[in-house]
């Protein structure tokens, strides 16, 4: 029944950017389902800023491929959700507009990109939200939070209105209080758009399935290595002895390219940001460049101002790492890299169906704990590998929790076994519901 | 190494601004970042990256886009149907 929704919660936790009080929504499989949608993601007429000061009252001319979707299956899209500038960082606390706290403790943060979505979920704001995932920022939030959340296969959902971070890595994907909630916005999202090069004709009309006997499972040695915290290591791996008593079996394996994963990540994603993040200029659109000055004087001025101190790092490191004299010792190894991390899964996958692990190393961080760009860097370590690869991974909250706070369990698959993935989280989920 | 003139020049090649009194923080962080990235040194080969894409090409056919008004609506300042920008030279 097409109608419209009233929507006016409770954001104590600063989970919404802005929030559409009065939701329009139609017939379809969602209809009248609130979705809420990451700031990154163009919303016709509806401010979209990606949480930075420089496209501060932007209103987009027309919507992302994904929301056209939801607004075909009747969903209604109540509202913006908080994100780390532009996609960069792992806490939400990049937001030009103040941080988002985690519901389940307000003393620490709910993870990122991707934080506003997650909270506006944990809270019990919304059932469904749309995030993105360029190094695991759909995942590193849902685990932090407590709840569910896919990066799809590269390809799967159109990136058309994605407002571009680091685009051979980023995916919009579904994030829900459970798995047949994540299941079902995959399949309004999934599918071909012939307006993103990169899609791919796979649509995804799954139901998810529990049944997971003979099962083969990989459990990668560097998931459990140094840097991940043991009670977190203890509690994914009691996890993933629940799966061994539904049936699967479970088989050690190796992923070596690890070992320089994430520094090719973060070479390769600043170079496509630095290109990438040239567009605003304060000319086309965001605050007013000064036209009586000149293009470079006025251009940065309106960059210095309008970018938090995270993006104007990742341009500048981009920048540096694509300049003449560095291009090969940087990026040009990093591609090199990617292709190792590809080559080990396919490797693994030959012998195993899934591979599984922590979503993060450690439990949600305190707020302001992380400083230092690197070490916040290195909490990505367990997520970008499969970003490097284009290929699926879910993260599902653990039985367990450390300090009372929630633990992820990542499930990885094949290019294109997304259904695969939902399958043995909704096997996890359901056995321990 | 790279020093703190490595930065400034940096920043003026991504016209982002930079000033005097941030290029300590970012060159030390950039320091330390880029010892990390070291880590690359480790990849052998240089080969060509392999994957199994296709470019996807249309034919160039005018299509129904956004009006000029549409276009114009967030830019900040417009004359005569164009955008008004800092000037070049």
């Amino acid at each position: 029944m097409g109608g419209e929704l009233c929507f006016s919660p409770d954001d104590r936790y600063n989970a919404f950017l802005r929030v559409c009080e009065r939701a329009p929504h139609g017939d379809g499989k969602l209809s009248g389902t609130a979705v809420a949608i990451k700031d990154n993601i163009s919303t016709k007429g509806i401010e979209t800023t990606c949480a930075s000061k420089i496209l501060k009252g932007y209103l987009p001319p027309y919507d992302a491929h994904v929301v056209g979707l939801l607004k075909n299956a009747g969903a209604a899209i109540v509202g913006k959700t908080n994100m780390d500038e532009f996609g960069m960082g792992t806490t939400t606390e990049n937001s030009a507009f103040g941080p988002t706290l985690n519901p389940r403790d307000t003393g620490r943060v709910p993870g990122g990109s991707s934080g506003g979505s997650a909270a506006a979920i944990a809270a019990g704001m919304v059932r469904m939200a749309l995030g993105t995932d360029t190094g695991g920022s759909i995942r590193c939030p849902a685990a932090f939070c407590g709840i569910v959340g896919l990066k799809p296969t590269y390809g799967r959902v159109s990136r058309y209105g994605l407002i571009a971070y680091a685009n051979s890595l980023e995916q919009i994907g579904p994030m829900g209080r459970n798995v047949n909630d994540v299941s079902a916005l995959m399949q309004v999202i999934a599918g071909y758009d012939r307006r993103d090069s990169t899609s791919v004709d796979r649509p995804y009309h799954h139901t998810p399935n529990p049944e997971i006997k003979g099962l083969k499972i990989g459990v990668p040695e560097e998931y459990f290595g140094p840097g991940v915290d043991k009670d977190v290591a203890h509690t994914v791996r009691t996890a993933i002895n629940r799966l061994e008593e539904l049936g699967a079996t479970t088989h050690p394996c190796s992923i070596p390219s690890m070992k320089y994963a994430l520094a090719a990540y973060y070479v390769t994603c600043t170079s496509e940001a630095s290109s990438n993040l040239a567009r605003f200029d304060g000319v086309r659109y965001g605050p007013a460049a000064d036209t009586k000055k000149t293009w470079h004087e006025a251009y940065q001025e309106v960059r210095k101002s309008g970018f938090g101190p995270e993006v104007r790092r990742r341009i500048m490191l981009g920048t540096f790492a694509l300049s003449s004299g560095y291009y090969g010792k940087y990026y040009a190894k990093a591609q090199v890299a990617r292709q190792n991390v590809q080559e080990d899964f396919a490797r693994i996958f030959r012998d195993v169906d899934v591979i599984v692990g922590p979503t993060m190393p450690t439990i949600a961080f305190k707020l302001q704990e992380k400083t230092d760009p690197l070490s916040m860097y290195l909490s990505d370590i367990l997520t970008v590998p499969v970003n490097l690869a284009g290929i699926p991974a879910i993260s599902v909250p653990c039985c367990g929790r450390v300090h009372n706070m929630p633990v992820g369990l990542q499930i990885m698959g094949r290019p294109f076994d997304d259904e695969r993935v939902i399958d043995v989280a909704y096997a996890y989920e359901q056995a321990v519901a | 190494m790279i020093t703190e003139q490595d930065v400034r020049h940096i920043g003026e090649l991504a016209d982002i601004g930079i000033q005097e009194r941030e290029l300590g923080e970012f060159t030390h962080q950039f320091n330390a970042i880029l010892e990390y990235f070291d880590l690359l040194d480790m990849v052998e080969g240089e080969g060509t990256v392999r994957h199994e894409l296709t470019n996807v090409m249309r034919d160039d056919i005018v299509e129904p886009s956004l009006s000029q008004d549409e276009v114009l609506k967030n830019a900040s300042g417009s004359e005569d149907g164009f955008i008004r920008a800092p000037r070049v030279m």
